[in-house]
């Protein structure tokens, strides 16, 4: 067991986050929504986003899984946040492992599904602006 | 920090005076038990004297006990050597599907070499009805194998009643005892099986102990072949200390085996009746037929291994069977089985105690457990339910 009494498979990043979880909840005015995943296999993400001037102005998320997956939502609702659509489109799976200084190779694809989600949401946004 | 271990079922931590005997045997007495000189010699009369007290605490003979490596050896040896012992006699074995996956991984070895491999199901509570064992025989069945509880839903099974059953067609029984052996009373006269699988660390002995009971008479094919260890049943030089420590960890566990169970099973009661008093939570496995220290639940709308990482940070060391928590990132078969869909099995948490678990203990799991589920209710999209999921499944890669 590491610090934080967290299991050592886990680096302090994702620990920090699965324990302190940023922007938990939902946006009731949301702009944009996302799901991904499903509560079958693993994890399941939905993320909310408010959009102004193209730019993601806020960012929330609700998840069901593991403390992987629960990092992995707090720190990309954190990476989004005054980036624009365009920015935030280009997160990846491997950039959000790199922002929690790497993920264990098992949660690589399960759990790590922030940016998916993320996605998903701003392709509601747009789908909801033609 | 508060250190509360309640994952007595992945193993127990050594009694103190089991240390004690082992030590003798990395030190000075570190003969070989063949060798024909004093310190061989007392090594071999260590574990003969381990032997006797390790046939006692399940009321066998003593050479009726082979010692092996761990409760998996001894589940490998016993479906494997009793199935090429008596292929020529018929190629039909049941066994269960909430068996320890040393049972179930042997089993599946067989069926691709050719031997047939029944799976008897269970009920909602994890009892296997007898009924369906003697259903199940042919007249190629040469061995029934049936755990005797489960770790990971607790639940006890009629052993001794489908034991019977198998005898009367003249079958041969394992029971993979693994989890009882130590914690409840197991004796061979009563229970009806030919073969017995157990484990030192699961009754405060040291790991890389374990044994088989073979009935006197019973032939058996060897896993590991060599030299005459084991009288050439289990071939390798013993592990001396382990099978000393093996026989002290029976000899306390045989005296203590009434104090142990009374120190637990009102513990576990508590333990229950306070989880199941947070809203969505339920508990798996019988609640009556169940081993004494073992309380396991599912939590709905949340995950286990998240729950497991908030209790270690709390201080208190738990197990679950969800498919995040377990390397092969599979919902557990034993909660399949018991019909737990996959998404509710996901919730799934164990704790169980011994002997070193207090009444405090229970008082800081009671104040910890139900604020855990909360906040990661707090995160759940499913807080409120979860809407339809039912007939979600799974297409993901993993």
């Amino acid at each position: 067991m590491g610090r934080n009494g967290g299991c050592i498979m886990y680096s302090e990043k994702v620990m920090d986050h699965f324990t302190n979880p940023r922007n938990v909840g939902e946006l009731p005015d949301a702009d944009g929504v996302g799901t991904e995943g499903n509560p079958v296999c693993g994890d399941v993400m939905k993320i909310y986003i408010k959009v102004a001037d193209d730019k993601v102005t806020d960012a929330k998320f609700q998840t069901f899984g593991c403390g992987a997956a629960i990092a992995v939502s707090s720190m990309v609702t954190e990476m989004v946040k005054g980036m624009t659509l365009d920015e935030a489109m280009k997160i990846t799976k491997a950039s959000l492992a790199a922002a929690l200084d790497g993920l264990p190779p098992q949660k690589m694809h399960c759990s790590n599904l922030g940016a998916d989600a993320l996605h998903k949401a701003i392709e509601d946004y747009r789908s909801k602006q033609k | 920090m508060k250190k509360i271990y309640m994952d007595y079922v992945a193993t127990n931590p050594l009694h103190p005076d089991v240390l004690d005997a082992m030590m003798p045997y990395f030190k000075e007495e570190y003969g070989n038990p063949l060798s024909l000189y004093p310190p061989g010699l007392n090594a071999r009369k260590a574990i003969e004297g381990a032997r006797e007290s390790t046939a006692a605490l399940i009321n066998a003979k003593a050479k009726e006990i082979i010692f092996t490596s761990s409760g998996a050896e001894s589940n490998n040896f016993a479906i494997k050597g009793i199935a090429y012992a008596l292929q020529n006699k018929g190629t039909h074995i049941i066994v269960s599907k909430i068996e320890h996956h040393s049972v179930l991984n042997t089993a599946r070895f067989l069926e691709k070499s050719g031997f047939a491999v029944t799976y008897l199901p269970v009920d909602e509570n994890g009892l296997i009805n007898p009924e369906d064992v003697k259903k199940a025989i042919t007249n190629e069945t040469i061995l029934v194998s049936v755990i005797h509880a489960s770790p990971e839903i607790g639940t006890i099974e009629p052993v001794a009643e489908i034991g019977k059953i198998v005898k009367e067609k003249g079958i041969m029984f394992h029971t993979d005892a693994v989890s009882t052996v130590g914690n409840i009373p197991v004796d061979v006269e009563t229970i009806n099986a030919d073969l017995i699988s157990f484990t030192a660390h699961q009754f405060y002995g040291p790991k890389g102990a374990g044994a088989l009971y073979l009935k006197g008479g019973t032939r058996i094919v060897p896993l590991i072949y060599g030299g005459i260890q084991e009288g050439g049943r289990r071939a390798g030089t013993e592990n001396v200390p382990a099978i000393v420590g093996m026989g002290k960890a029976a000899e306390i566990a045989k005296r203590n085996l009434q104090t142990r169970m009374d120190h637990v099973t009102p513990l576990r009661d508590k333990l229950i009746n306070q989880a199941l008093t947070v809203e969505n939570v339920f508990l798996t496995g019988d609640r009556e037929n169940r081993l004494p220290g073992h309380a396991s639940f599912v939590v709905d709308f949340i995950e286990g291994e998240a729950m497991l990482l908030l209790l270690a940070g709390k201080g208190i060391y738990a197990a679950s069977g969800s498919a995040c928590s377990s390397k092969a990132l599979k919902a557990s078969p034993v909660l399949i089985s018991i019909g737990i869909p996959s998404h509710r099995a996901q919730g799934s948490v164990v704790f169980t105690l011994g002997e070193e678990t207090s009444q405090e203990d229970l008082e800081y799991f009671n104040e910890s457990f139900p604020q855990i589920i909360t906040r990661l209710r707090e995160i759940s999209p499913y807080a409120k339910g979860w809407e339809g999921t039912e007939d979600a499944s799974c297409t993901a890669k993993k």
